[in-house]
């Protein structure tokens, strides 16, 4: 158990220096991973949320910068000195060996004393249901079962510094993703581990994580509880692959307290008078806080091109001018012809200068 | 859905029928033909029964003699050479690299034995190990050790066996090295995140996925060296005395030096039945294993 922390760290598989930094599969990144905190690296597949898990977890030498468990400089030491536990996307199972001497294989190479190693391989042998199965083959079993034995190996040391999943429900069925989940949340709760679960399914992540690091272009663009997340991304590309559907993100011109959208004059909740000169300006606002109104004059009004159903809930996309928005459909609403018009909250927008968020300045500083 | 019956189908079976009838069948019968006579020349044939089996299978005579000799020498021949070739193979394969410009390199250095025809290799090493003349013979010689591969029994097996583990080793050892390469990263990674030893990962990843390719040298190695001929006929002659003299070339001494057809003929169906029947038995083991490695119950 330990806290991490990442200073300054970077990795290019290509070698040599003043690489470009398209070469970088991580860009430089400086954070800490709490001690017995449950984390998700989230982004989509190519975004390096993969060679960051494998250089805490030492597969992988950071081409530079430093990482830290608990303070101590672990860089140059291999994984077995980090004590690190890792749970691979495809399942990794010894073919000769039965379940029980799989589960047994990382104690026994530890040279952890017999006694103890029975007990903890029954009692995580207990927690993933494979208790039936001890004296079988692993090689005989289905893929499930063989990623279960992967996870009871990963889970089987008392004393790692942290335990790493990449990916390792990809194989799954549906329906026993979502109970293994709900195992590891609660081992989490249980075993005060810390542990990292890379993913690019975003329910995945929102549910088993207290906070999600997003991943994007092999830099980490956000890290948040599900809420900020959500309610306050820092980059378009989390505003986006985060909801569904994604954030609104629309070109606008911005000026002081106001957002001008196809000649249209949108009030902004916060004054925006420090915007950098020549920044590519976007606004940003989730669908849930556009509601779909009748027409009215000062409003901003749009053709809807289509309603989805999602059961729940129902959201319009409605074209306004060169761009489209989604929009949440208020219960009961009919639409009178194509034309409808949008209601903005205006403290849900947010403004984005080249993609990243811009902090505005709330009316008493401005006043 | 009914099944369709069309006994016309077996036509289509009528080309391959008729090109295995001329290039296995026919000569095979031919053989069997020889087998069961004795023939002065002239084409004069006497009926003979099972005579020559008789007198093969019996180590009293002096045919049977010849060929359970030969047949231990083969025997023996086989088992030194595997025993070599197959650790020495896996531990190449595993010394080999797995990333790189240096792998292709590797491979052709590897495959360059395999490419020369066997005789040439009889007569490379022949004159390599030659005391007055070949680099090998020269050196041991000047060394003090006293090798001649032509007067000294072991130091002619010693010739043989060394040939074909240098002639062969890198079949083994390619093999195996394909075995290894289908062995993702992840489950390397895995064992790394176990703490697991060097030997560790050998015995619980390696070998096991090697295991089939394994199978397969063996069972190649086996039957060439069963078969062996033109090296050591090349090398020693089957000499000296009869140390060197394995089944193959016990035969072509019967059949082309006495011309004794029929005592040939018996030899060449028992040989053909030993290796035919080691294949059937190496089929059925590897054919077993492969079923049992199969996924085939059970979910969790």
């Amino acid at each position: 158990m330990a806290r991490i922390d990442l200073v300054d760290l970077a990795h290019s598989y290509l070698v040599g220096d003043n690489l470009p930094p398209a070469a970088y599969a991580l860009k430089p990144v400086s954070m800490t991973w709490r001690q017995g905190g449950a984390y998700a690296l989230l982004g989509p597949s190519g975004c390096g949320k993969t060679t960051l898990l494998n250089l805490i977890s030492g597969i992988v030498t950071p081409s530079r910068g430093k990482i830290l468990f608990d303070g101590k400089d672990v860089t140059q030491l291999s994984t077995r000195e980090r004590n690190i536990a890792q749970v691979f996307q495809f399942p990794v199972i010894y073919d000769t060996m039965t379940v029980q001497e799989n589960l047994e294989f990382p104690l026994k190479n530890r040279g952890v004393p017999k006694p103890e190693i029975d007990k903890r391989v029954a009692e995580i042998a207990d927690l993933l249901d494979l208790t039936p199965h001890l004296r079988r083959k692993a090689t005989r079993l289905t893929a499930d079962a063989k990623q279960k034995i992967s996870l009871g190996r990963g889970l089987v040391r008392s004393d790692v510094a942290a335990i790493l999943f990449d990916e390792p429900l990809t194989v799954i069925d549906p329906h026993l993703k979502w109970e293994l989940r709900s195992k590891l949340k609660a081992l989490h709760r249980a075993l005060d581990l810390t542990m990292i679960y890379v993913t690019h399914d975003q329910t995945e992540a929102l549910t088993f994580a207290d906070t999600v690091v997003v991943m994007h272009d092999g830099r980490v663009v956000q890290s948040g509880t599900p809420e900020e997340l959500f309610e306050k991304p820092a980059h378009t590309f989390v505003g986006y692959f985060i909801g569904s559907p994604g954030m609104n993100i629309v070109p606008a011109q911005v000026r002081g307290r106001e957002a001008l959208l196809d000649g249209h004059g949108i009030a902004l909740a916060r004054g925006y008078d420090n915007l950098p000169a020549g920044a590519k300006i976007e606004i940003g606002v989730r669908p849930e806080f556009v509601h779909l109104t009748a027409k009215a004059p000062g409003l901003l009004s749009g053709r809807i091109e289509r309603i989805d159903d999602l059961g729940r809930i129902r959201f319009a996309w409605v074209r306004v001018g060169g761009v489209r928005f989604a929009a949440r459909v208020p219960d009961g609403f009919s639409a009178a012809g194509d034309e409808a018009g949008l209601m903005i909250e205006p403290s849900r927008i947010h403004v984005y200068a080249d993609s990243e968020i811009v902090e505005g300045r709330s009316l008493e500083q401005v006043a | 859905m009914e099944k369709i019956v069309n006994q016309k189908a077996w036509f289509l079976v009528l080309p391959v029928f008729a090109i295995v009838a001329f290039s296995a069948i026919l000569p095979l019968m031919t053989v069997v033909n020889y087998s069961v006579q004795d023939t002065f020349g002239n084409n004069q044939f006497f009926w003979n029964g099972v005579g020559w089996f008789k007198e093969l299978l019996d180590p009293s005579t002096d045919l049977g003699g010849r060929f359970f000799a030969s047949l231990w020498r083969n025997l023996a021949f086989s088992a030194i050479i595997l025993a070599i070739e197959v650790p020495l193979g896996i531990v190449v394969a595993l010394a080999m690299p797995r990333h790189g410009w240096s792998v292709a390199a590797c491979l052709v250095i590897m495959a360059l034995p395999l490419l020369i025809p066997w005789n040439v290799v009889g007569t490379i090493w022949q004159i390599f190990g030659r005391p007055d003349i070949g680099l090998l013979g020269y050196t041991l010689n000047g060394l003090g050790i006293n090798y001649n591969y032509v007067s000294n029994e072991f130091d002619a097996w010693a010739t043989v066996v060394v040939m074909d583990v240098w002639h062969w080793t890198s079949l083994v050892a390619l093999l195996c090295y394909a075995g290894l390469k289908s062995i993702p990263d992840a489950y390397y990674q895995a064992a790394q995140i176990d703490g697991a030893s060097r030997w560790a990962v050998f015995k619980a990843i390696q070998l096991p996925k090697m295991h089939r390719v394994l199978l397969i040298a063996v069972l190649l190695r086996f039957m060439d060296s069963f078969m062996i001929y033109t090296e050591p006929f090349v090398v020693t002659g089957g000499g000296p005395g009869n140390s060197t003299t394995f089944i193959s070339i016990e035969l072509v001494k019967i059949a082309l030096g006495q011309f004794d057809l029929g005592k040939a003929a018996a030899l060449s169906i028992v040989y053909n039945l030993i290796i035919i029947i080691v294949c059937w038995v190496f089929y059925t083991v590897m054919t077993n294993a492969g079923a049992e490695r199969r996924p085939t119950e059970g979910s969790v």
